[in-house]
């Protein structure tokens, strides 16, 4: 539970949250016209005869659009409806040529669903929770308006109008901006596992609509109101935090909330009624007469779900369970998919060559991978070459550092050089000189020589002060200049100083 | 040579085919009728040039001998609902005035491919919403036929189609195009002695066809005999992947197949069709339908349509409902009218542009379909008519069992003056109260002249099939058509 | 239901359509005539009955994800797409200023 609460003068308030996801459909061309998707062209450029509602122009749906919908839906858990048909929304506006959007409203492509707040306690989820989502439905995005180009015109670009997207609609079972940031972001990142979606949300190829609400804890829903299109997480957590202030603020000024459509100002970080959506609550949804249902066959069903990759919530519970990774490492590598490629690829070469299974080492290279490289990434700055951090170079440095061959700070200078230069790590460590010594005759010497000159230490560690092995060990580095390998001066030094 | 304009399609193209006259001698005989009878109104423009090109490439090709197309050489009226490319197509409203497509119809490119040629766009009811061509914007279109009474009231062609029929019907092109939402064919054929074909839904494409009411809209031939009707059909007709409702199963030959031996058919007569009240002409002409058909073999059998009364009634919240909503386009944003006074908004210039762009029954007709659709209202019209719409399919499927076609009146009385009907938009919807059920069912049908009434006025007959079965609507139609010796003409007074 | 004044005034507002009182006045008993005559629909039990969906047994089709497979129906058209509109600007079109 939450225990997020807003403190008014009268008490305390009890935020309620629903969102409603738009997420734009990877495909090609658009939902029902032939048109390119891609996104940035020159205005018009991207619109068919059909997005630009031409007299007798008719819609015919894209299959991929269709199944991208279906595979999202089973990633989420959720029903599939293989019965769905799409509806008509009227109302007018100029970025919708039509006068009416295709959407699905009574018998939408996807039921019941649910996605898992992990436990995040630094990140406000002090326990793992289930949002509850209530369907996905398919349907066109609109055109676009833009203001401030001519003093007295808006201009319309329709590139946008007709692109497929899902809108994902979640029960009303968030209570506080932490968590519905964590379901954005969960919730992208499940998109972009599935491939339904590039999660661009600069590009607004993810938007969300933001219903908030307040009450008394426990007691009756309050009246919500929907903010419109907030194209990120920061801001989605902003506008939460902005209206359950506001309605708090109004109903304990003795107001009431109105159920109405706003708008997020990004630049003051406030809403506001927005003011042409006002009259436009009748909607008057009917089934679309120019298409038939959609009859969703086993097959196509079978086919979806067999083309599902493995999805955030498994594979993290695989990195724990069979990887032996911590918690936050699985978390970490398993929230955006270039995160755990990265790490997958790295795992499996390291592996590979080492001949060891990658359950023994996964932790080191976790480690590697999240903080050392990047680590060392960071430190360089623009000097780094990424190009050059490949996995075959970050590989071969894990190997020669679990071979002993080299130690850990060597293991960064060495990566340093290759992103610096796309030198061979094998290479740079030999011409280098970043290699530890494994060589027993000259370790031996030094430790020799060191405990010949500590006699009165070696007699009190003979003693029983066990502390003072790290200190024959620390003298022994420094000796060898710090390139003697950690193991073998253990090794030895344990040989020479048995307590008799 | 006699004239050209006397011969029908299958005349045409047979006597082009064979040299007996060249496609452009065609093409001219009917540039010169059509120029002649503006006084009829049927066009809203009319393509000479056009109607000259296209004959032009079918005698060229036919110089080179080369395959000319079932309709080769055949030039035809387009009724101004199909997107033309490059030609002013408006639905005869003024909110699409000026509007120049930059795209063609699929049924009027697949007529262009097949060797038809563009006489021009013709004139219907706004939006194809009439039932008597009094809707346009471009002025009512006269029938060629008057009351023998000497009053000379201009009469009504029938709607929506009704440039269509008076232009076939006047000999201003030998065949035109239709479209049927609830009768649009059928009805202005009865009322001009000519043959009309509404083809099962889905066998023409609408894609580029300004859409009335999406469900019920159907293309079809207008032309002169049911022969003719079959070739244009065969021309029109095709899967088109660009419409998702669209059939994708084969054209039949249905020129070829045309048979008016009925024998071993059954045709059925719905007993719900005889209505209190009707008109005395009306059902004799019905009764000689049946007789006819029994001489073609058929045995006629009784059959019920029980929810027929429902039909009209639901077709009356379906159309307007689907009309509202894919009328919303003509929004003065992207083409056609665009009526913004000083300082108006976005909202102020919709509701102006409209305002101005939109006739009476087209108004009426979207505020009917924003109500039944609106907050609260869905269940009890607009599902309640589609449940409706599926008994009366229920109810067609079930006399099919029974018979193989079935004969009705065509319309409940034969054509009025322009006029007579003006205030009583319900009496205007009841002369489609014969020809909406079928379009609910989506089933092929068509009109056929049976003779003419007590006023010398044109009567037609209704023949309804299972769906795909047009050739046993037109086998029946045909059988007919021999038997009723239609040869009555309207006496020219136009021009 | 017969309907009052007010009523079509507010579904000629829905459907973008000024209307003047005296366009009012005429609509108001020809609306409230065509709903009253509709409305014997209700006479009819249908609660078993499904609302109609393919007018004729027919399957959705669905399409391949091309671009501009049919020339008909792609993009990349922008002059055939504005060559009808009464404001075009800069490859735009035009309609007075909208506030959001
Ligand atoms: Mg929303
Ligand atoms: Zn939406």
């Amino acid at each position: 539970m939450s225990n997020y609460r807003i403190q008014g003068a009268t008490g305390e308030w009890e935020v309620v949250i629903g969102l409603e996801v738009h997420a734009q459909i990877t495909s090609k061309s658009k939902l029902f016209s032939g048109a390119d998707t891609t996104f940035g062209a020159e205005p018009n450029s991207q619109v068919s005869l059909v997005d630009a509602a031409m007299p007798g122009m008719l819609p015919v749906p894209n299959m991929e659009c269709i199944r991208q919908a279906v595979r999202t839906g089973m990633a989420i858990e959720a029903e599939i409806n293989k019965y769905s048909r799409f509806d008509r929304k009227n109302y007018f506006y100029a970025d919708l040529p039509q006068g009416y959007q295709i959407s699905q409203l009574y018998h939408p492509i996807v039921g019941e669903g649910q996605l898992l707040l992990e436990k995040d306690e630094k990140g406000g989820i002090p326990e793992e929770k289930i949002i509850g989502i209530e369907r996905i439905h398919v349907e066109q995005d609109a055109g676009k308006l833009m203001h401030d180009q001519h003093p007295t015109m808006s201009y319309v670009d329709l590139n946008r109008c007709g692109v497929a997207l899902m809108e994902i609609v979640s029960k009303a079972d968030m209570r506080s901006p932490a968590e519905a940031g964590a379901y954005v972001r969960k919730l992208r990142s499940i998109l972009r596992y599935v491939g339904s979606c590039d999660g661009n949300m600069e590009e607004g190829s993810m938007r969300a609509d933001v219903n908030v609400s307040v009450r008394r804890p426990g007691e009756e829903l309050g009246t919500r109101t929907e903010t419109k299109n907030v194209n990120s997480v920061r801001f989605v957590m902003a506008v939460i935090e902005y209206e359950a202030n506001r309605q708090v603020d109004v109903i304990e000024g003795g107001g009431s909330i109105d159920q109405e459509t706003r708008l997020f100002d990004v630049a003051t970080g406030t809403t506001r009624t927005m003011r042409s959506k006002e009259d436009a609550h009748d909607y008057r949804y009917f089934p679309d007469p120019d298409l038939l249902p959609i009859n969703l066959e086993d097959a196509f069903l079978e086919d979806c779900r067999a083309s599902l990759p493995e999805l955030p919530d498994a594979k993290r519970l695989r990195y724990i369970n069979e990887l032996g990774l911590s918690d936050y490492n699985a978390a970490t590598l398993t929230a955006e998919v270039e995160t755990f490629a990265r790490f997958e690829t790295l795992l499996g070469a390291v592996a590979k060559q080492l001949g060891k299974p990658e359950a023994k080492i996964a932790t080191m290279v976790s480690n590697w991978s999240m903080s050392i490289a990047p680590g060392v990434i960071k430190s360089i700055g623009d000097e780094a070459n990424l190009e050059y951090a490949t996995a075959e170079a970050q590989a071969a440095i894990l190997q020669m550092q679990e071979a002993g061959e080299i130690s850990g700070s060597q293991a960064k200078e060495i990566y340093e050089i290759v992103l610096k230069t796309g030198r061979a790590p094998t290479e740079i460590a030999e011409a280098e000189g970043l290699k530890q010594v494994s060589d027993t005759g000259a370790i031996e010497a030094a430790i020799d020589e060191i405990l010949a000159n500590n006699e009165d230490k070696v007699e009190q560690y003979k003693g029983g002060k066990d502390k003072l092995f790290g200190f024959f060990v620390g003298q022994t580095m420094k000796a060898m200049q710090g390139k003697a390998n950690p193991q073998v001066v253990n090794q030895l030094l344990k040989g020479k100083l048995v307590k008799v | 040579m006699s004239d050209l304009t006397e011969l029908g399609i299958k005349a045409i193209r047979d006597g082009v085919k064979a040299g007996d006259f060249s496609a452009r001698e065609v093409a001219e005989g009917f540039n010169a009728n059509v120029a002649a009878a503006s006084d009829l109104n049927a066009f809203i423009v009319a393509t000479p040039d056009a109607a000259l090109a296209a004959a032009d490439a079918v005698d060229a090709k036919r110089a080179k001998g080369e395959e000319l197309g079932a309709m080769g050489g055949v030039p035809i009226g387009m009724k101004d609902l199909f997107a033309t490319k490059g030609v002013q197509t408006t639905a005869a409203s003024h909110i699409l005035e000026g509007f120049t497509p930059e795209y063609e119809s699929t049924v009027s490119q697949n007529l262009w491919d097949a060797g038809a040629g563009m006489l021009g766009k013709l004139n219907l009811d706004q939006f194809a919403m009439g039932s008597s061509n009094e809707t346009s914007y471009f002025g009512n279109v006269t029938s060629p036929w008057r009351r023998p009474d000497g009053s000379n009231t201009p009469m009504s062609p029938g709607g929506s189609s009704g440039g269509s029929s008076t232009a076939v019907a006047a000999r201003l092109a030998p065949a035109a195009t239709g479209t049927d939402t609830g009768g649009s064919i059928r009805q202005p054929a009865a009322f001009t002695g000519i043959t009309g074909v509404k083809p099962t839904y889905g066998r023409c494409s609408r894609w580029g066809v300004v859409a009335f009411a999406s469900s019920l809209d159907q293309a079809g031939p207008m032309a002169r005999d049911v022969t003719d009707c079959a070739i244009m059909l065969g021309a029109m007709a095709g899967f088109d992947p660009k419409d998702s409702t669209s059939l994708d199963m084969p054209v039949p030959d249905w020129e070829a197949a045309l048979s008016s031996d009925l024998s071993g058919k059954k045709v059925g007569i719905p007993r719900e069709y005889r209505m209190d009240g009707m008109d005395e002409e009306i059902a004799a002409s019905w009764d000689k339908g049946k007789e006819m058909l029994r001489d073609a073999g058929a045995e006629i059998v009784d059959v019920s349509l029980p929810h027929t009364k429902y039909a009209l009634p639901a077709y009356y919240i379906i159309a307007p409902a689907e009309a509202s909503s894919n009328l919303a386009r003509y929004d003065g944003v992207r083409y056609g009218l665009r009526d913004l006074p000083d300082g108006a908004g976005l909202q102020d210039m919709y509701a102006e542009t409209r305002a101005a762009g939109f006739g009476d029954e087209v108004k009426r007709r979207i505020l009917i379909g924003t109500y039944v659709l609106s907050a609260g209202f869905y269940d009890a019209y607009y599902n309640q008519a589609q449940k409706i719409r599926t008994l009366v399919s229920q109810d067609f499927a079930s006399a099919f069992e029974q018979c193989d076609v079935i004969l009705a009146p065509t319309t409940p009385s034969a054509s009025f003056g322009l006029g007579e009907k003006d205030d009583d938009p319900i009496g205007m919807y009841l002369n489609d109260v014969f020809a909406v059920p079928a379009s609910l069912a989506g089933l092929p049908a068509m009109s056929v002249p049976c003779g003419v009434n007590s006023e010398g006025l044109p009567l037609g007959l209704q023949l309804v099939g299972p769906a795909f079965d047009e050739q046993g609507v037109m086998n029946a139609g045909l059988a007919i058509e021999e038997r009723a010796g239609f040869t009555h003409r309207a006496e020219k007074w136009w021009a | 239901m017969s309907i009052d004044r007010a009523t079509v005034a507010k579904i000629a507002s829905l459907a973008r359509i000024k209307m003047s009182d005296k366009e009012l006045d005429r609509m108001v008993p020809e609306l409230s005539g065509i709903l009253e005559w509709v409305e014997q629909l209700g006479e009819v039990d249908t609660s078993n009955v499904e609302p109609m969906t393919a007018v004729i047994p027919n399957a959705l089709r669905l399409r391949a994800d091309e671009v501009n497979a049919d020339p008909k129906t792609g993009g990349d058209k922008r002059d055939d797409v504005l060559a009808n509109a009464p404001a075009a600007e800069h490859g735009f079109f035009g309609v007075p200023k909208v506030i959001e």
